[in-house]
């Protein structure tokens, strides 16, 4: 292909129709709490994990509901599964039920079980 | 049509005051009960109000010239336990053992404001300078905002809805009234102390009511107050006893800590526990977030599910003073149509 | 700080603990690390006391670490604890005391699981069954063997020989108190004094002539965190958080370290080595590092053990500056012989010592 010195950019929207759900679907099927979260970071400012790394369950939530899976996917198992987050959640959200069939769902999507 | 009915109010703050003043006006004779020594709830406590800072003495003293009238008779020191209907008319048993006879009873048991301390993540009554939005009121009222050790804060906290929107303590719904009293609450401290830094660390901003989101904006524009998006985690003391305060802030996307002298938690309204009392002794319907419950969102906002009792003000719902006072006033239409329908 | 408040607060979240007759279980790792600890409860439990603790050699690992490191599935963890609960019942005991905070998590966890998910308990039934034909009862009353120390410590107190109290300025120690997130962060009922504010350790720190220091990461995580520590280049992770710690209680000058769980003493002690060996920084008063000990340990300082039965040499930070302080009466010499006087190999690049 042609090189011009210069590229056609990528649209960085969040492509809501075309994007993958079906991991939140998963989760939202298994524990609808995860519904629930109002994405106040009550979790991510408590979190062990979030304090030296990006890791942020309240970003997660938000990715997995818009199907932005991949930056998800690789991150998710920085979790301690400690549960400090499940304490301060205002909103009752299963926090580590909603990781640990997060990580679920990545698996068995991998496999085509999902 | 109302000479002769009897009416007892229970419970002489806001609405209690202003619902006994329309029954009176309208020719009935009022009996209000009140739990504490004097009447005026918790207007009373606060010093100026929102939206416009006008002064709580002012509402007061409306709420006085009220309930100053001949045919009301004020009960203080005491509360009612029960309410019974019997035959058309109602009883109501006090703490005292009094028996009181009425028509109709309006309940204006108001709200207990949210006990911070079951937060306890926040350390209020553990740390120095962890305080409430009515502990702060009692310094404005005093006219100095002071450190516990006398000296003056330079870097202030609020902790938005503090017992509210809450499931770990059991309350779903928002309090309505301590995001605007918050950011009213952050202005007047600025006015008090100019060089103060402020800091509200909010979940949503709920500015709903008429004058609010103008208020906001002042806080903003005029007074150099920050906002924050992140609900506080935690707090914890430093050797020199600052506060030191964990969120995310999460607009930014990383969590945040900041050090400072005072924090202000806004407690929530939750159902008073002399409502709660009234509610199981005398089988008054609540609903999910234990505040009374109207038989009807739309048309029934003051009927309750016994025919000739009627709530007024917060007993119903977290409410501002300006719905107060209308809701309030529905009851007692609520109560005169029932006393003229010859009561069924 | 108002200690009124924290009263109340812990009057919110008392358990009960049970008064005799224990199924005792083990922690894998705390008999390597810090041998003297379990045999101090036994000791002190049996001859002190006069109770009945029980253990069963079939017992066998909870499976923590391995469930944490996901290495092991959930219902296997379920199996074992099962198993732990049939030999129990066997050896006809109600009451489990568990020896490591990592066990502790697994059994509040699984106890909270069967109590919402009652399939689940079923399911542990039948799998424990079909392996290995046992049956078992949910224990009736379950405590950390710290929540047993706490329930005694006025009678170690009454007992104590050598108080937390520094004896050249007659101030009491400085102490910290690390109880581990598994121990109540998970469900805060199950913890003497709830998450927050938990009691178990600063009860048993007051109770000793000690102070508890507060300090603004108190509630922090060690940085164990299992598989962030298991693969090497995750470590400087767990460093981290445990630095962090660190820094925050600095300048307080604590004199001591208590720790509840067997992860966080390994490396709140260890890590002071690393950071040392790092960067040189140390954290306690006057260069030396802070020693971090078990509640089990301490309890045998202030009732007079032998710091070297208590095995205080095993750890990385050596603790012979606590001991000056406190007045314990110690020989150098016997550090590191065996019970028959023979000579062990002396460890390098020991710190504090
Ligand atoms: S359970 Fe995971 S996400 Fe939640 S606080 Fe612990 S490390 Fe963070
Ligand atoms: S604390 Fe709960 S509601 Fe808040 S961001 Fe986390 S999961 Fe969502
Ligand atoms: S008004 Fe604001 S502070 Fe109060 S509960 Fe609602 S959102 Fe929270």
């Amino acid at each position: 292909m042609a090189d011009f010195g210069f590229t056609i950019i990528k649209p960085r929207v969040i492509d809501y129709d075309s994007n993958d759900r079906r991991i939140a679907e998963y989760i939202f099927e298994r524990e609808p709490s995860f519904r629930l979260c109002i994405e106040c970071g009550a979790c991510s400012a408590t979190c062990s994990a979030g304090n030296f790394t990006r890791f942020s369950l309240r970003e997660f939530n938000i990715l997995l509901k818009r199907g932005e899976n991949s930056y998800v996917k690789n991150e998710l198992k920085k979790c301690m599964l400690c549960g400090k987050c499940t304490l301060v959640c205002p909103r009752g959200v299963n926090t580590r039920n909603v990781i640990s069939l997060a990580q679920e769902a990545f698996i068995k999507l991998n496999g085509h079980e999902v | 049509m109302m000479e002769g009915k009897s009416v007892v109010v229970v419970g002489g703050g806001a609405a209690g005051m202003e619902a006994a003043g329309q029954l009176a006006k309208a020719g009935a004779r009022v009996t209000i009960v009140e739990k504490e020594s004097e009447t005026g709830g918790h207007v009373s406590k606060w010093c100026y109000l929102f939206p416009d800072r006008r002064k709580s003495t002012e509402v007061i003293q409306y709420l006085n010239s009220q309930i100053n009238q001949k045919n009301i008779t004020l009960l203080t020191g005491e509360e009612v336990n029960l309410v019974e209907k019997k035959g058309g008319r109602f009883i109501l048993t006090t703490s005292n053992g009094k028996e009181l006879d009425a028509d109709a009873v309006v309940l204006a048991t108001g709200f207990d404001l949210f006990r911070s301390e079951r937060k306890e993540e926040y350390g209020y009554g553990i740390y120095e300078n962890v305080i409430t939005s009515a502990d702060l009121e009692v310094m404005f009222k005093k006219g100095e905002i002071r450190l516990t050790n006398g000296g003056v804060p330079q870097k202030i906290g609020f902790i938005h809805c503090v017992g509210s929107r809450d499931e770990k303590v059991g309350n779903l719904y928002c309090s309505k009234l301590c995001c605007v009293t918050a950011v009213k609450q952050a202005i007047e401290i600025k006015e008090f102390l100019k060089e103060a830094r402020i800091f509200c660390f909010y979940m949503d901003m709920r500015m709903g009511g008429a004058l609010y989101e103008e208020l906001y904006h002042e806080a903003q524009v005029k007074h150099g107050i920050s906002f924050i998006r992140g609900k506080v985690s935690e707090v914890s003391q430093t050797i020199d006893h600052r506060l030191v305060v964990k969120a995310e802030d999460t607009l930014a996307g990383r969590p945040l800590r900041m050090e400072i002298d005072m924090l202000v938690l806004m407690a929530g309204m939750e159902m008073s526990q002399g409502g709660k009392r009234i509610a199981q002794n005398s089988r008054i319907k609540t609903g999910e977030n234990r505040f009374f419950l109207p038989a009807d969102h739309h048309f029934g906002g003051n009927k309750s599910n016994v025919r000739g009792i009627y709530f007024a003000g917060a007993c119903a719902a977290p409410m501002n003073i300006t719905e107060t006072i209308s809701h309030a006033r529905s009851a007692v239409q609520d109560v005169i149509t029932y006393l003229s329908d010859g009561k069924q | 700080m108002n200690s009124e408040g924290k009263k109340r607060i812990w009057s919110e979240y008392q358990k009960e603990i049970a008064d005799d007759h224990f199924f005792y279980v083990r922690s894998c790792i705390r008999q390597s690390f810090f041998p003297g600890s379990e045999q101090f409860f036994l000791n002190f439990m049996r001859k002190d006391l006069g109770k009945d603790v029980f253990e069963n050699p079939s017992h066998t690992t909870c499976t923590g670490i391995g469930y944490h490191g996901d290495i092991v599935p959930f219902s296997t963890t379920m199996t074992v604890v099962a198993r732990h609960f049939a030999l129990m019942k066997e050896s006809g005991y109600k009451n489990i005391a568990i020896s490591c905070v990592t066990s502790f998590g697994i059994y509040t966890e699984i106890l909270e699981t069967w109590k919402h998910f009652p399939e689940e308990l079923e399911k542990t039934r039948e799998y424990l069954y079909k392996a290995t034909g046992r049956e078992f009862d949910i224990p009736e009353n379950m405590a950390h063997t710290s929540d047993i120390i706490y329930k005694f410590r006025d009678e170690i107190s009454a007992r104590a020989k050598y108080p937390l109290i520094n004896r050249m300025t007659g101030e009491p120690l400085k102490v910290v108190e690390h109880i581990g997130c598994h121990y109540s962060k998970m469900f805060p009922k199950y913890g003497i004094g709830g998450a927050e504010f938990p009691r178990v350790l600063s009860g048993m720190i007051e109770s000793w002539g000690g102070e508890v220091v507060d300090y603004p990461e108190r509630r922090h995580c060690c940085g164990f965190g299992f598989r962030q520590y298991l693969v090497q280049a995750n470590r400087g992770y767990s460093l981290s958080n445990t630095y962090k710690k660190f820094n925050s209680m600095k300048p307080y000058k604590p004199d001591l370290i208590i720790t509840n769980c067997p992860g966080c003493n390994m490396f709140m002690d260890k890590w002071q080595y690393t950071i040392k060996a790092m960067e040189g920084t140390t954290f306690g008063s006057a260069g030396d590092s802070i020693p971090v000990l078990t509640y089990e340990e301490v309890a045998g300082l202030v009732l007079g053990y032998s710091p070297w039965d208590l095995g205080l040499q095993y750890h990385m930070v050596q603790s012979e500056p606590l001991l000056r302080k406190m007045g314990v009466d110690f020989n150098p010499d016997d550090k590191y012989k065996t019970k028959d006087g023979k000579n062990m190999p002396v460890p390098q690049n020991l710190i504090n010592s």
